[in-house]
């Protein structure tokens, strides 16, 4: 039909401005990074003559191999707890029911649209007195705490909808609510699993707020915060401070151009659960 | 981002009938029910230290003039009072709500204008690249999305550069330096950060949609404008509920991006209450009056999400 022809049509123009749109900051940003340093870039330039050294100079500048290591220790000290916990839980509260459940169901609800702002001071003076303040513990612990309420309403819809019968198929065969929860449970649950992963992964990496008031020491922070400290040191250098920022963000861009189809299904999902 | 991705409850329904329990199967039921706890508590445990301990202390600390090292002294409401009276922290308030416009309506009615013209052609090769594209300012953090934009926006960014390019020089300035233009460039940070996942949420909704629906449409002599408001838009009110949420949290709680490009400048012309909270507890050691202002902030949070719950789920068919 012609008519849905012509709105192909347009719908590619859009879309093609919305690419050219959502990607030109970071073209912008490349083309800075190239410039000879100690030059002022203006807006979009190809240099003639590309400066690829910028971005070794911005790695070491950066610290680079420490940033990598201590994001990566913080994302192992959230994630697999987080996700384990909060499956257990959603265990609990989905398929065994526990009594009380809604109730607690309804404590785990309350945290789900709080802003971190909102607990950041007294988290400062609890890790203090706990004498955690600049350690990773002080990011891994309480995020711990702030994921739970997403992460455990999350897998709690999931196995609200796994029919009871199987647990109780495998309560007749003897088996215990240990080995139905690893046996039967988990490995059904896969898929929730994975994308909740995901999106832990993704919200661990990336946070600024508890980076940056609990940790001084940059090269103790998540990359987001480290970054924060790069731009405080290198603002002023801009073409370091471009070629910095996209080191930085390529650690998540690789991760997520690998696995993007699981990325975008568990954002959407993120977003549109409950 | 916040984790505050999800929304407020599903109700969904808990009561799945169980076989009626004899004797021997209630005693099992009662057992299990006390392991099951096991399973809840560790969870529990996390959530209740890290965060609801913080909460009730937040609220304390919101009744005390405290400085976070010496004595706290006991000021009752004060701190609120202070919160609603103060014309500085009532500006900064005002400013989250303007950013409400460009994180959340700007995303959402051009996220429905472009999902609605690209409803059928998100498959394929040309789907997935777009796909992938759109959701990149949703990946990096949103401390890269601030650095990129501060560059884009400066006196000789790329902005400027075209403004000149098309002979209009004379309106370039630092577009995030400026008082008049300072928090709408910030609201365009978010409005980029936000408007791929809106895009894509709001695709996804309408493939969901169907397309006997619009071919009834079409019969009835219906223009797109008419499909649009007949067919799509109440057929999306769940997305639409849901992108509203997530947006509307991510400009009250916004920090990152305006941490990073502004610091809450020039004078107050961009700070907002997260900003503020962080600067009044850590620099200026008025724990309370931050406590206060975290108090406030959250409710307005609640006071916004809660009525766009109910509106969009409120009727479900």
């Amino acid at each position: 039909m012609n008519l849905s022809r012509r709105e192909q049509l347009t719908g590619r123009v859009f879309l093609i401005a919305l690419i050219v749109v959502t990607l030109l900051p970071f073209v912008s940003m490349l083309s800075a990074a190239l410039q000879p340093r100690g030059t002022v870039p203006s807006g979009l330039e190809w240099p003639s003559d590309p400066q690829w050294g910028n971005f070794a100079d911005a790695f070491t500048a950066a610290n680079m191999g420490a940033l990598l290591r201590s994001s990566l220790l913080i994302v192992a000290g959230v994630v697999p707890v987080s996700v384990l916990i909060a499956t257990m839980a959603g265990f609990g509260l989905g398929q065994l029911r526990v009594p009380g459940g809604r109730l607690v169901f309804g404590l785990f609800l309350l945290g789900l649209t709080l802003p971190f702002e909102a607990v950041v001071t007294p988290l400062y003076y609890q890790m203090q007195d706990l004498g955690l303040l600049n350690t990773r513990w002080a990011i891994i612990l309480p995020l711990v705490g702030l994921y739970m309420p997403f992460a455990v309403f999350w897998m709690r819809a999931h196995f609200t909808n796994v029919p009871v019968e199987l647990s109780e198929a495998a309560r007749v065969d003897g088996s215990s609510t240990w080995q139905l929860f690893w046996r039967v449970q988990v490995p059904l649950a896969r898929p929730a699993i994975a994308s909740l992963t995901i999106l832990m992964f993704l919200w661990t990496w990336n946070q600024f707020l508890l980076a940056i008031v609990l940790v001084d020491d940059a090269t103790k922070r998540t990359m987001a915060g480290a970054l924060g400290a790069f731009q405080g040191q290198w603002g002023t250098d801009l073409v370091l401070l471009c070629a910095g920022s996209l080191l930085i963000l390529t650690p998540t861009l690789i991760v997520f151009l690998i696995f993007q189809r699981q990325f975008i299904k568990a954002l959407i999902q993120g977003s549109v659960k409950g | 981002m916040t984790s505050a991705l999800g929304s407020a409850p599903t109700g969904r329904d808990d009561s799945r009938a169980r076989p009626t329990p004899t004797r021997a199967h209630r005693f099992r039921w009662a057992r299990a029910a006390g392991t099951g706890w096991l399973y809840v508590l560790p969870a529990l445990v996390m959530y209740a230290v890290f965060v609801l301990r913080p909460l009730v202390l937040t609220l304390q600390y919101s009744l005390y003039d405290w400085n976070g090292i010496g004595v706290a002294r006991w000021v009752g409401l004060d701190n609120y009072l202070t919160v609603f009276t103060d014309s500085d922290l009532l500006k900064i308030i005002g400013n989250a709500i303007v950013l409400i416009v460009f994180f959340s309506f700007i995303p959402v009615a051009l996220g429905l204008l472009v999902a609605s013209m690209v409803r059928r052609i998100t498959t394929g090769a040309f789907g997935t690249v777009v796909r992938t594209i759109l959701f990149l300012p949703q990946v990096i953090p949103l401390v890269a999305a601030g650095i990129a934009w501060s560059w884009l926006l400066s006196s000789n960014g790329l902005v400027n550069q075209a403004l000149r390019a098309v002979g209009l020089g004379g309106v370039a300035r630092a577009w995030l330096g400026d008082f008049d233009t300072a928090l709408p460039a910030v609201g365009v940070i978010g409005a980029w950060v936000l408007l791929g996942l809106c895009t894509i949420l709001l695709v996804t909704g309408m493939s969901k949609i169907d397309p006997a629906l619009y071919e009834a449409a079409r019969l009835d002599g219906a223009g797109p404008v008419r499909e649009f408001l007949a067919v799509t838009l109440p057929s999306l009110r769940q997305e639409i509920g849901v992108c509203l949420t997530v947006t509307i949290i991510a400009a009250l709680a916004s920090f990152d991006i305006v941490y990073i490009s502004t610091s809450g400048g020039p004078g107050l012309q961009t700070t907002v209450p997260g900003l503020e909270i962080y600067r009044l507890a850590f620099s200026q050691r008025q724990v309370g009056l931050a406590s206060a202002l975290a108090v406030v902030l959250m409710l307005l949070v609640l006071a916004c999400v809660l009525p766009i719950q109910r509106l969009s789920r409120g009727e479900k068919p």
